[in-house]
C-alpha cells in the first residue's frame, strides 16, 4: 500500500477519534473490522465462503482470556496465544476443508465450527454459559495500563493496523496474485502447475489467525469470552459485514463491520432492539438483489466511470 | 427388566422410537430442502423460518378465524408454499444465475426478516397450541407408553415423503420436472412452460415445511427461533444424505433422528451436536454424501 | 487484586463516611437507573419490559426527583447473552453517567454485568436472577441481590417433599450454571433429609423436544422427578411430561415457576403441583393493589422478579434520600442497616453479604376447579421464613 494522502487522513480521523466516540464502542468496530477483514481473504480473495469463521474469533477469545486470567501473561503474549491458537485450529480445519468446493466447503466449516461450539459449552475451563468473565487487560509490556480506555484503543489500534496491513501485503504479493488466479479461475491455476489446495490452505491458516488475532483482542477490550463469538449466527454476521461493505475490495469489510456495529448498536438501546433482527435481514437481502458490489465496490464503480 | 451388557433394553427401544419421531421432522424438512435443490439448485436457508410460519400458521388460524387443527394441515401449508411463490418470484428469480451462495445468502436474509417480525409481533417465549381430541390419550406398548399424536406424527410425516418421493421419481410429472431443470432449452422448445415450473416446486418445497409446522404446533413451543434452532441441523442432514438426494434426504432424515435419540441416551449433553460430528465424518469419506452421486 | 480491592475499599469508606452531609451530593446532578432486563427472549416475560415498568413506577411513586434532581431512567435488552450485557452497562456506566442497574434476569448475564459494576463501584440491584453465586463465591460489596435464589427454591420446595417421604429423585436440569447450581443444592437437601438422588439428566438450554428425558425419567423408578429448569424449558417439559404419561406415575416438582409461565400450562397438567415463590399476587391487600396498578399499565399481573425490581428501587432511592448523596458506599450502608419494608418485602433485611433475606411462599398451582379468574394461579400453602430460607452469611462475603 502507497501512503497515500487519503490514508494519512484516515489515519489522523483514527487517531483523534476516541475523543469524539465512546472508545469501548471504536474498539469493537476495530475488532470487527480485522474479523471481517481477515474472513474476505479467503471470501473476497480466494472465492472461498467459510460459513463457520466464528470459531477462529471465539477460539483467541478464550484462549487469550483463560491464559490472562490463570497464568498472569501480559497482553501481548496473551494475545499472541490467542491468535496462534486460532492459527493452528485453522492449520486443521483448512486441511479438512480446503478440497472441497462452494456449499460443501460452506457445510465442512460450518459442521467443523460447531463441534468447537460443543467443546466450549462443556469444557470445565470456559464456563459454559456464563463464559469467561472478569478478565483482567493486564499491563502492555509489563508497564502500560491497559484498563485505561484510551490506552487501551491505541493498543487496539496498533493491532488492527498491524492485520490491516498484513493481509494488504498478503493481498498484492505474488501469492496474493495466484489466490486470485484460484478464484477466477481454478482449473486453468492448476493446469499452470500451482497446487491449488495448498494455496488455499495457507490463505485460511492465515484468515484463521487473523480472526483469533481479533477475537484475542476483543476479549480483552471487553474483559470477557462468551459463546456468541462461537455461535454460527457470530459466522453469519462477518458474511454481512463483508457483503456489505464490499467483498474483495480492501475497505470494504471495514465499513461493512462499522455500519453493522453502528446499527447493532444505536438499535440495542431501548425500543427498537426488536428491529435489529428485521433490519439486519433487510440489508442482507438488499445487497444481494440489488448491490451485489457492496458499499466500496460501488462507490469504486462509480469513481471509475466518472473519473477513471 | 430385559438388560443387555448393562443397557435397559426396554428404555433403548423407547429412545428409538422418540428418535423416529423426531426423525420425521426432519425428513419433511430437508426432503423440501432436497427438492429445491435437487431440481432448482437453490439454497434455501428459509426452509426454518418458514417451519416457524407454518407452527405460527396453526396458531394463527385457531386464533383468529377458527380454522381447526385438521384443516389448518391442508390449508395452512397451502397459504405457505404461495408465500413461498412469491418469494421465488420476486426475490430469487432476479439472482437465479448468480452463483448458489447468493441465494443462500438472499434466503438468510429473508429468515432473519421472518423471525425477526415474529419476535416483535409474539415475543419469543411461546405459545402453546392443544393438541387435537382425535389424537389425545396415548397406547400402552410393552416398552414405553406411545402418545397418539407422536404416532400420527411417524404416519403422516411416511405418507408425505413416500408420496413425494414417487411423485418426483416414478411419475411422469416428476420426468418433466427432471428434464426441464436439467436442460431447460430443450424443455422449452417442447412447449412446457419451465419458469412455471420451477415457480411450483419453489413453492411445494416450501409447504412442506410449512406442513411439518403445523404438525410440530401441538407438541413443540410454537415460538420465534424454533426455525433458526433447527435449520442448520436439517441442512447437515440434507448434505449428509447428498445435496439433491430425495430419497437420500427422507432416509438420511429419519436416521439422523435415531442416532439424535441414541445420543440423547448414552451423553445427552452432546445431542445437539453429534449431527455435525456426523456430517464431517460422512464428507471426509464420501464427499457428495451418503446418497449423492459423485459430481 | 483481592488486597488492593479491600484497600480501595476501605479507603473510599473513610472518604465516604466523612462526605456524608445534609447537602445534596449526586454524582452529575442528577440519579440515573438502568434496567438491564431480556426485553424479547425466553425471559421475557419473567424480567423484560415488566421490569422497566416496574421501576417506572417505583421512581413516580417516589417522586420522580430526589433531593431535589430529576431521577432518570435508561433501559436496554441484553438478549441474555453475558458480552452484550456487560457491553451495555460498560457503556452506561463510563460514558452516560449511570448510578445504579437493575433488572438483571440471566444469571449468566448478571454475572458478567456485577463484574462491571463492581470495577467501578456501581450498585447493582438483582431483580430476578436465580444463581446465589453473587452472595457467596462472586459476592460484592456492591451487590444487593434481590428476590430469591436457588437456595430458597430449594429449601422452600424440595425439603417439605422429602419430608413428606417422597424419598427417591431424579432431576432433568437446564445444561448451564443455573440448572446445575439447582440441582446440586436441590440434592443436598434431598441428602440431608435422607433422602437419595436415583439420577439426572442434563437437557440442553433451550431444547424442544423432552421426550426421549421423560422417558429415561419414567425408567429411574423415582418416586418425585424435579425440573431443575426455568421459562420456555419449564413449560415444555412439563408439557412433555403429561403427554407420555409420567405425571400420572411419579409426583413432578417445578423448581422455579414463575407466574407467567404457570398461566401458560393447562390446568389439568400444572394443577396440584408445589412451587417455592418470593411474591404472589393476591397475597394481600397491600400486594392486590400494587399489582392491579402494575397490571393496569402491563396488561398482566406481575411475577416475582417485577415486585422485587419496584422494592429493591424504592430502598435504592430511599437510601440515597436519607444519605443525601448517590455515594455507592454510603447509600449501600444505609441499604444495609434499614429494613425494606413494603408490599413485596416481609420480615426482611437486607444482608451483609448482599443478601435480601425476607419471607417467601410455598404454593400450589391451583387447579381448574379452584380458579375464580384467570389470575388465580397460585394458593399460599406456607410462610417460609427468611432465616430458614437462604443460607448463612459466608464469612469472605461479610461486608461490613
Amino acid at each position: 500500500m502507497k501512503i497515500s494522502k487519503f490514508n494519512i487522513v484516515l489515519l489522523g480521523l483514527a487517531l483523534v477519534a476516541p475523543f469524539a466516540f465512546y472508545p469501548v464502542l471504536l474498539m469493537k468496530v476495530l475488532c470487527f473490522a480485522l474479523f471481517a477483514c481477515a474472513f474476505n481473504l479467503l471470501l473476497g480473495f480466494v472465492g472461498l465462503l467459510s460459513f463457520g469463521h466464528a470459531v477462529f474469533l471465539g477460539t483467541g477469545g478464550y484462549v487469550t482470556g483463560y491464559l490472562m486470567m490463570n497464568t498472569g501473561l501480559t497482553p501481548e503474549l496473551g494475545i499472541l496465544a490467542g491468535t496462534i491458537a486460532s492459527g493452528l485450529l485453522g492449520a486443521v480445519y483448512g486441511k479438512l476443508s480446503v478440497k472441497r468446493e462452494g456449499i460443501y466447503f460452506a457445510m465442512v466449516t460450518l459442521a467443523l465450527a460447531q463441534l468447537m461450539f460443543f467443546v466450549f459449552l462443556q469444557a470445565p475451563f470456559t464456563g459454559g454459559e456464563d463464559g469467561l468473565q472478569g478478565i483482567p487487560r493486564g499491563h502492555l509490556f509489563g508497564f502500560i495500563d491497559l484498563s485505561d480506555n484510551l490506552n487501551m484503543y491505541y493498543f487496539v489500534l496498533a493491532i488492527f493496523l498491524f492485520g490491516f496491513w498484513l493481509i494488504n501485503r498478503t493481498v498484492h504479493s505474488p501469492f496474493g496474485q495466484i489466490l486470485k488466479a484460484i478464484r477466477d479461475n481454478e482449473p486453468r491455476a492448476t493446469s499452470l502447475g500451482y497446487n491449488v489446495n495448498d494455496y488455499k490452505w495457507a490463505a485460511f491458516v492465515i484468515s484463521a489467525a487473523l480472526a483469533g488475532l481479533a477475537g484475542s483482542t476483543k476479549t480483552l477490550v471487553f474483559q470477557l469470552a462468551s459463546l456468541t463469538d462461537v455461535h454460527w449466527h457470530m459466522s453469519g454476521e462477518v458474511v454481512l459485514m463483508t457483503l456489505l461493505g464490499g467483498m474483495g475490495t480492501i475497505f470494504g469489510p471495514v465499513v461493512g463491520a462499522a455500519v453493522v456495529v453502528g446499527i447493532q448498536n444505536f438499535l440495542s438501546g431501548g425500543e427498537l432492539g426488536n428491529y435489529v433482527h428485521i433490519i439486519m435481514g433487510l440489508i442482507f437481502i438488499v445487497c444481494v438483489l440489488a448491490f451485489r458490489s457492496g458499499i466500496v465496490g460501488e462507490i469504486q464503480k462509480i469513481v471509475k466511470r466518472n473519473f477513471g | 427388566m430385559a438388560t443387555f451388557l448393562g443397557i435397559n433394553l426396554f428404555g433403548l427401544f423407547g429412545q428409538l422410537l422418540v428418535g423416529l419421531i423426531n426423525g420425521s421432522f426432519y425428513a419433511l424438512l430437508s426432503l423440501g430442502l432436497a427438492i429445491i435443490f435437487g431440481l432448482l439448485k437453490i439454497i434455501n436457508f428459509a426452509q426454518g423460518a418458514i417451519y416457524m410460519l407454518g407452527a405460527f400458521g396453526a396458531y394463527l388460524a385457531l386464533q383468529y378465524l377458527g380454522i381447526g387443527y385438521w384443516a389448518a394441515l391442508i390449508v395452512v401449508p397451502l397459504v405457505v408454499g404461495l408465500l413461498g411463490i412469491l418469494m421465488e418470484r420476486f426475490l430469487i428469480r432476479p439472482i437465479a444465475n448468480e452463483d448458489h451462495l447468493y441465494s443462500l445468502l438472499l434466503t438468510f436474509g429473508v429468515a432473519l426478516v421472518l423471525q425477526g417480525l415474529f419476535t416483535h409481533m409474539f415475543g419469543s417465549s411461546g405459545l402453546s397450541y392443544a393438541i387435537p381430541d382425535a389424537l389425545k390419550g396415548g397406547t400402552k406398548l410393552p416398552f414405553m407408553y406411545l402418545p397418539n399424536y407422536r404416532a400420527w406424527i411417524i404416519i403422516a410425516s411416511l405418507i408425505v415423503c413416500v408420496g413425494t418421493w414417487w411423485m418426483i421419481e416414478k411419475t411422469k410429472l416428476g420426468a418433466y420436472l427432471r428434464a426441464g431443470t436439467e436442460n431447460p432449452a430443450l424443455m422449452q422448445a417442447f412447449g412446457i412452460n419451465v419458469p412455471l415450473m420451477v415457480t411450483l416446486t419453489f413453492g411445494f418445497g416450501v409447504a412442506l415445511a410449512g406442513f411439518a409446522g403445523v404438525m410440530a404446533a401441538p407438541v413443540y413451543s410454537v415460538s420465534p427461533d424454533m426455525g433458526s434452532n433447527i435449520l442448520i441441523v436439517v441442512f447437515a442432514i440434507v448434505v449428509i444424505g447428498g445435496m439433491g438426494s430425495i430419497g437420500g434426504a427422507i432416509i438420511t432424515g429419519l436416521g439422523m433422528g435415531i442416532v439424535e435419540g441414541l445420543t440423547k441416551y448414552f451423553y445427552p449433553e452432546a445431542s445437539n451436536t453429534v449431527i455435525f460430528l456426523v456430517m464431517v465424518v460422512v464428507l471426509l469419506i464420501k464427499p457428495a454424501g451418503l446418497f449423492g452421486k459423485e459430481a | 487484586m483481592k488486597l488492593m480491592n479491600k484497600t480501595l475499599l476501605s479507603a473510599a469508606m473513610a472518604v465516604a463516611l466523612t462526605s456524608t452531609a445534609a447537602h445534596a451530593d449526586l454524582s452529575d446532578d442528577k440519579v440515573k437507573i438502568g434496567v438491564l432486563a431480556d426485553m424479547g427472549g425466553v425471559y421475557a416475560d419473567v424480567c423484560g419490559k415488566g421490569c422497566l415498568t416496574a421501576v417506572e413506577m417505583a421512581v413516580e411513586d417516589f417522586g420522580g426527583s430526589v433531593l431535589g434532581k430529576k431521577i432518570e431512567i435508561v433501559s436496554a435488552d441484553d438478549q441474555n447473552k453475558p458480552d452484550v450485557g456487560s457491553a451495555i452497562v460498560r457503556e452506561w456506566i463510563e460514558s452516560k453517567e449511570v448510578d445504579v442497574v437493575t433488572g438483571l434476569v440471566a444469571s449468566s448475564v448478571t454475572g458478567a454485568v456485577t463484574k462491571v459494576t463492581t470495577d467501578n463501584k456501581k450498585i447493582a440491584l438483582i431483580a430476578a436472577s436465580a444463581s446465589n453465586a453473587f452472595t457467596t463465591k462472586a459476592c460484592s460489596p456492591y451487590n444487593a441481590h434481590w428476590t430469591y435464589n436457588v437456595v430458597a427454591l430449594a429449601n422452600g420446595t424440595v425439603k417439605p417433599i422429602v419430608q413428606s417421604g417422597k424419598k427417591k429423585w431424579f432431576f432433568i436440569t437446564a445444561d448451564y450454571a443455573f440448572g446445575h447450581a439447582l440441582e446440586g443444592i436441590a440434592s443436598k437437601v434431598i441428602k440431608a433429609e435422607g433422602g437419595e438422588v436415583v439420577g439426572a439428566v442434563r437437557a440442553p438450554l433451550g431444547t424442544t423436544d423432552f421426550s426421549s428425558y421423560i422417558l429415561q425419567a419414567q425408567a429411574s423408578g423415582a418416586e418425585v422427578v424435579g425440573l431443575a429448569n426455568a421459562g420456555a424449558d419449564f413449560v415444555n417439559s412439563l408439557k412433555t411430561a403429561a403427554e407420555f404419561g409420567l405425571t400420572e406415575m411419579m409426583d413432578v416438582a417445578g423448581l422455579l415457576v414463575f407466574t407467567p409461565n404457570a398461566k401458560a400450562l393447562d390446568p389439568a397438567i400444572a394443577g396440584g403441583m408445589l412451587t417455592t415463590t418470593g411474591f404472589y399476587w393476591d397475597r394481600d391487600d397491600a400486594s392486590r393493589e400494587w399489582s392491579a396498578r402494575f397490571k393496569a399499565r402491563q396488561g398482566v399481573i406481575p411475577a416475582m422478579p417485577h415486585a422485587g425490581a419496584y422494592s429493591a428501587t424504592m430502598h435504592y432511592l430511599n437510601a440515597v434520600k436519607a444519605a443525601g448523596t448517590d455515594d455507592s458506599d454510603t447509600v449501600m450502608k444505609l441499604m444495609k442497616s434499614t429494613k425494606p419494608d413494603d408490599f413485596f418485602a416481609k420480615n426482611a433485611t437486607l444482608r451483609s453479604d448482599g443478601r435480601m433475606v425476607h419471607d417467601m411462599y410455598l404454593v400450589r398451582i391451583t387447579k381448574a376447579s379452584e380458579r375464580k379468574s384467570e389470575d388465580d394461579i397460585f394458593k399460599i400453602e406456607s410462610v417460609i421464613p427468611g432465616d430458614k430460607a437462604f443460607a448463612p452469611v459466608l464469612p469472605a462475603c461479610d461486608f461490613k
